[in-house]
């Protein structure tokens, strides 16, 4: 077998294995600059509460038609913005931090959404919420993904500087500009938005790990906010790659596969890459004279 | 030339509806001052900040209770007191982060946009990934916006605010590498782009070293020559005595508002150091008609 066989031809032959490559990579370039923000402000751990609060929305939508996309997207994107909305407007006018606010209405979420699961579907319908099926993208799938990568760039883009100085300086960004507010709810919605658009291929659990894993990698290898945001796209789009490939192979479920593939690449990074522990730690470093 | 005075009608209010031992103390205060508004120069004095019987506080606590008077425009005014006095709740008060428990802080002239407010526990990140210049060049925001391209000329401002404080070259260095000194530099630098018409500054000293505190004086009195009006919480009577003109001494009740040479007596620093920092739970309410 050549590399050409083992690297290029799954792809060439099979239609679903091209589209699960032009998904999962295109969510890449919008999920994960997405987690670089979500890991600086130390909301790591709030992708993974969004993940389950979308839940409900998705239940309802798949209560009412079935296993169809758009229903079940805009579901989750519904309940998704809400459990953000109440989780942010709590921590605002009361003294509760957005943590705990989060974590309440993110449970509230979870409960109500496996409750109305199991009230029509099987067990299987719920793995397959929950797990995704990134080997059956349709068009609609596809186009919604891109559709989400569009808008997320382009917010990103123009919120940029106010979200920087919102991470940097809360503060500060209060006393200049009324734009805090209105930037901290624009980044929750992308967050929403981006995992919905997620749960489509990887299922709402591992729709998290695209976002996140790439983006912690990153920090080990930039020190500026630019390039860990380029790297982490890029190690999204090579995780894709890489897990469909060994998926195709070895004939293992591909969502997991891609995540695992980026946990690897976290792993190799945490290790090796210059800020990682082997550069810190092992080597002793060289010191100037001043 | 700069002076925060008693008018006339807010005494009068103090007098109406203040409790006796606030009404007593006022009026061995404020009459004084009034006198001097009267023979003074009330026509020269264009008030920043009108604060009218406000008080500020947290769970119903007041930190500061029952404060009249104005802040001058392009005066230099210090906030002294011991702990726990409502210095800096009075200057988050004046820049409208927390709102008046009762009373009204007019500001005239400007929004609270126009204000460069220094906290004393800056709310920064630091070990999120930018730089000394990316920091500063926050200042720039009125000018900026959120859209506007930072051009070379925009690089020059920063450059030269950083070699006003003392950071020459720091632009590239990484904030999570600076010391707390060098932070507070930066914030200075900061303020100094944010060129702002009012700036006030909460314990802008604390943990730097005497050489920089010295060159952050000659800035402020810089920012004083330039007309702005500056308001700054300190510890350092001495420092207050050499360069404030105005002191504003807070013991959660205010002990004395006016020149430093006057304010800063030792009787009324006395008085302020025998405030009780605990809170009463079981205090009466303050109502206005209690009187």
């Amino acid at each position: 077998m050549t590399a050409y066989d083992y690297l290029i031809t799954p792809f060439a032959d099979f239609a679903f294995m091209r589209r699960a490559l032009v998904g999962a990579s295109v969510l890449s370039l919008s999920a994960c600059p997405v987690g670089v923000f979500l890991t600086l402000r130390r909301m790591s751990l709030m992708g993974d509460a969004m993940a389950h609060a979308i839940l409900p929305g998705a239940a309802i939508g798949f209560l009412f038609s079935g296993l169809a996309i758009l229903p079940m997207t805009f579901g989750g994107l519904a309940a998704g913005l809400l459990v953000a909305l109440f989780a942010g407007a709590v921590s605002r006018l009361t003294i509760q931090r957005e943590d705990a606010s989060l974590a309440a209405f993110y449970l509230i979420s979870l409960a109500l959404g496996v409750l109305l699961v199991s009230l029509k579907g099987s067990t299987i319908d719920l793995m397959h919420v929950l797990f995704g099926t990134v080997l059956a993208l349709n068009n609609e799938a596809l186009i919604l993904i891109a559709a989400v990568a569009t808008v997320s760039i382009l917010c990103l883009s123009i919120v940029w500087r106010a979200l920087v100085a919102e991470c940097l300086d809360p503060v500060f960004l209060r006393t200049v500009s009324k734009s805090g507010s209105p930037v901290h709810f624009i980044f929750l919605i992308l967050v929403v938005l981006n995992l919905v658009s997620g749960f489509q291929a990887l299922g709402t659990l591992l729709a998290v790990g695209l976002m996140m894993l790439p983006a912690a990698a990153a920090r080990f290898w930039f020190r500026d906010l630019e390039p860990m945001c380029l790297a982490a796209m890029l190690i999204g789009i090579v995780s894709s790659y890489v897990g469909l490939v060994v998926s195709y192979h070895v004939s293992i479920a591909s969502g997991p596969a891609i995540i695992l593939t980026a946990g690897v690449i976290y792993l190799a990074s945490l290790a090796f890459a210059p800020r990682g522990i082997l550069f810190t730690r092992l080597n002793p470093q060289r010191h100037r004279i001043a | 030339m700069l002076r925060a005075s008693f008018r006339r009608e807010n005494v009068v209010g103090v007098f109406a509806f203040g409790s006796w031992p606030k009404a007593g103390f006022c009026h061995s205060f404020c009459r004084i001052d009034l006198v001097r508004n009267v023979v003074g120069d009330v026509a020269m004095t264009l008030a920043a900040f009108n604060l009218r019987d406000v008080t500020l506080g947290y769970d119903g606590h007041p930190a500061v209770h029952h404060l009249d008077g104005e802040i001058v425009k392009g005066s230099l005014t210090a906030i002294v007191g011991p702990n726990g006095s409502g210095k800096s709740t009075l200057l988050k008060g004046l820049v409208g982060a927390i709102q008046p428990m009762g009373g009204l802080i007019e500001r005239i002239g400007f929004q609270t946009y126009d204000i460069a407010y220094l906290p004393q526990a800056s709310e920064i990140e630091r070990s999120f990934p930018a730089t000394v210049e990316d920091l500063v060049t926050l200042g720039l925001w009125r000018r900026k916006g959120l859209f506007t391209a930072i051009f070379e000329t925009d690089r020059k401002d920063v450059s030269k605010a950083l070699v006003a404080v003392g950071l020459e070259g720091f632009q590239t260095r990484a904030i999570s590498a600076l010391s707390g000194g060098q932070l507070q530099r930066a914030l200075f630098a900061r303020v100094l782009l944010q060129d702002a018409k009012v700036i006030l500054l909460d314990e802008p000293f604390t943990a730097i070293d005497s050489k920089t505190v010295s060159d952050l004086i000659a800035l402020v009195r810089r920012w004083h020559a330039e007309q702005r009006t500056i308001i700054a919480v300190l510890h350092d009577i001495e420092l207050v005595r050499e360069t404030f003109p105005d002191t504003v001494l807070l013991a959660r009740e205010p002990v004395a508002w006016g020149k430093t040479v006057d304010a800063l007596i030792p009787e009324n620093l006395l008085k302020a150091r025998r405030m009780n920092e605990a809170r009463d739970e079981t205090a009466p309410w303050c109502e206005p008609d209690a009187a």
